[in-house]
């Protein structure tokens, strides 16, 4: 039994797990990449590293000071760390501890492990939840073609394989993430034609509230300003993709000028690529908190997030949760959050907790907190988005329903809500479970309906009753073994 | 030392350390599997484990995310089996009330 298990190594994760153990308590640090950092420090497999592999690589020695402190800890037993396995069950018996259910995370990994199964449950006391977040998607004609990529993919196939995904790329949708994606493309020498951002302009550097709390934040969107230039890549605002265009995969894309709600407002251009990278921002994995019942509110770029308090303390007793699953903001903040998570644990544990360094780390995540929410408000999702959609768009890509299949369940069927919709033409109930498309859904559930998107449309798509699919095995031993009542009943329902 | 894959009857090579996924990338493949309903082509979306587009068979072993396996020498990429036949469907419906 440890007394913490923190789940998700990214920046939150791995300040969390690093913070904890330091203070005394016995922690085990579970991620499904393969070596530490989650999204922000995605790095090139370290067996393998090259010198030049962290250039442009902010924050880098933050990354390296934690792993090396990781390491010690390892070293002493004061963190059990699983690398490249993930936790897709978490049950508690009333006032007893969490149980997680772990599997590995491919099953190339599998053959190196232990066949006895001691690692597929784990037992602890608390849990810091790290699980971070994905890229916000929205579709648009042509997205599922080869070729389309989420924004952060392009970025992670980069950063973490030094593989361009094409070589000449349009970076689209909205936020200030276009600009490392098409900067970092344009260094390892794709061309990049065009930043397609939806919004006006790079406001958010100028708004008093958002560079007042995060004066970093404003050198580096003129650091980003200076290698767009340098790389002579267009920035074009209040621009938007129509559509993606190919048989096979992408060949060009169609652009036209927009309105503030995303309506357009000039003639479409042609733009011939092979390599569209779209991102509309971040949205948290909530699957680990949601399956504990954890309280969710909405953030104020709309996306589903877990509510804390200022210690990270969710409303479920014993359940933490730092990073992006709190709110889309940041590795500098997901840190802050982390550590300040693991203290406010330690204390409540017995364990020694500086108070002043307590208050510190709640100013600053207040403060990020603040600038993330000027973000948010910069860069809106246009509200008129489902115009962009034709019938045959896809909206789910797993189960491959269509504009139109949503737009007939809701005037044929009468589906009103998200989870209607949901049970009547099954969008996101593929294998990613709905991460990709339900967003969208729960947008288009209230865009047919003629109301703004809320709560009740989200949550319907956000829950899961697995945090990932499992191999059917691992549910028959879960089923065979001694497991809660609860959780043998989920698999007995889903095996159906 | 440069690993040697195999991929519908041809080699694909790849850098120590790259994914299966990336490897094709660099390869010049974009897609490597057709959707069930639309028989629509699929490759690389999220790149992070998240969308499943990537599914690939991987020395016989099915549904495999090729952007998170990573490439090694003599692997058998993409083959017989169907994907999706060996992962658990866990999205029922009934399961978005929990
Ligand atoms: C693809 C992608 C690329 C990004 N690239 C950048 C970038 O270049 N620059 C930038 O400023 N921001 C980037 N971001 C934003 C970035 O996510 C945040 O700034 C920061 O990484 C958040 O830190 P975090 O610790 O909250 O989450 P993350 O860094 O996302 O870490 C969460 C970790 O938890 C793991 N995890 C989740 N669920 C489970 C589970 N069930 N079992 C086990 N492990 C689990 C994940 O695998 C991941 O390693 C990117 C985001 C994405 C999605
Ligand atoms: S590309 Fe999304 S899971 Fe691999």
């Amino acid at each position: 039994m440890h007394d913490v298990a923190v789940v998700g190594a990214g920046p939150a994760g791995l300040a969390a797990a690093v913070e904890a153990a330091e203070a005394g308590l016995g922690v085990t640090l579970i991620d499904t990449a393969a070596q530490p950092g989650g999204q922000y420090w995605r790095h090139y497999d370290q067996t393998h590293a090259r010198p030049d592999d962290h250039v442009g690589h902010h924050g880098w020695s933050v990354f390296t000071r934690l792993r090396a402190r990781l390491d010690a800890l390892r070293a002493t037993g004061r963190i059990h760390y699983l690398p490249g396995q993930q936790v897709w069950l978490i049950t508690r018996e009333p006032n007893g501890p969490f149980t997680l259910q772990v599997t590995a995370a491919t099953a190339a990994a599998t053959a190196g492990r232990s066949q006895d199964g001691s690692d597929r449950t784990l037992a602890a006391h608390a849990l810091i939840l790290c699980p971070g977040g994905y890229d916000r998607q929205l579709p648009v004609p042509g997205w599922d073609l080869p070729g389309v990529l989420t924004a952060g993919g392009a970025q992670a196939l980069l950063k973490g394989h030094r593989t361009p995904a094409g070589r000449r790329a349009v970076v689209a949708g909205t936020g200030p993430f276009l600009l490392p994606v098409a900067t970092g493309l344009a260094r390892a020498g794709v061309t990049v034609v065009a930043v397609v951002e939806a919004n006006a302009t790079l406001g958010w550097f100028r708004s008093p509230a958002g560079a007042a709390s995060a004066p970093g934040k404003s050198a580096e969107a003129l650091r980003y300003a200076a290698l767009m230039a340098r790389h002579r890549i267009p920035y074009r605002t209040r621009t938007v993709i129509r559509e993606v265009l190919g048989t096979n995969r992408a060949e060009a894309v169609r652009v036209a000028r927009v309105d503030r709600d995303g309506r357009p407002t000039g003639p479409d251009e042609e733009i011939a690529v092979d390599l569209v990278a779209l991102g509309w921002g971040f949205t948290p994995s909530l699957e680990l908190p949601l399956m504990l019942g954890a309280q969710t509110t909405m953030d104020t770029d709309g996306s589903l997030v877990v509510a804390v308090d200022d210690r990270q303390r969710s409303s479920v007793d014993g359940l933490y949760v730092a990073g992006e699953a709190t709110g889309v903001g940041g590795a500098a903040l997901a840190v802050h959050e982390g550590r300040l998570g693991a203290l406010a644990l330690a204390a409540e544990r017995g364990r020694p907790a500086d108070p002043a360094l307590m208050r510190r780390l709640r100013g600053a995540v207040r403060r990020g907190r603040r600038f993330a929410s000027a973000m948010h408000r910069t860069y809106p999702l246009p509200r008129a988005w489902p115009d962009w959609l034709t019938d045959t768009t896809l909206v789910c890509r797993c189960e491959e329903v269509a504009y139109g299949d949503l737009r007939r369940a809701h005037h044929d069927l009468g589906a009103e809500d998200a989870r209607t919709l949901k049970m009547l033409a099954r969008p996101g109930m593929g294998w990613c479970q709905g991460r990709v498309c339900g967003l969208a859904t729960a947008g288009i559930a209230a865009w047919l309906s003629g109301r703004e998107t809320g709560v009740d449309d989200l949550r319907p798509l956000a829950t899961r009753s697995l945090a990932v699919p499992v191999p059917l095995g691992e549910l028959a031993a879960l089923v065979e073994e001694t497991t809660p009542p609860e959780a043998a009943d989920e698999g007995g329902r889903n095996g159906d | 030392m440069t690993h040697q894959m195999t991929f519908r009857g041809t080699t694909v090579a790849a850098e120590p350390g790259q994914s299966v996924a990336a490897a094709l990338i660099a390869a010049g493949v974009t897609d490597w599997r057709t959707t069930g309903k639309g028989g629509r082509p699929r490759g690389l979306f999220c790149g992070i484990g998240i969308c499943f587009d990537c599914l690939i068979t991987v020395d016989g072993i099915p549904d495999q995310r090729a952007c998170l396996v990573a490439a090694a020498d003599g692997m058998r990429l993409g083959a017989d089996a169907e994907p999706g036949a060996a992962l658990q469907d866990a999205c029922g419906p009934g399961d978005d009330d929990a």
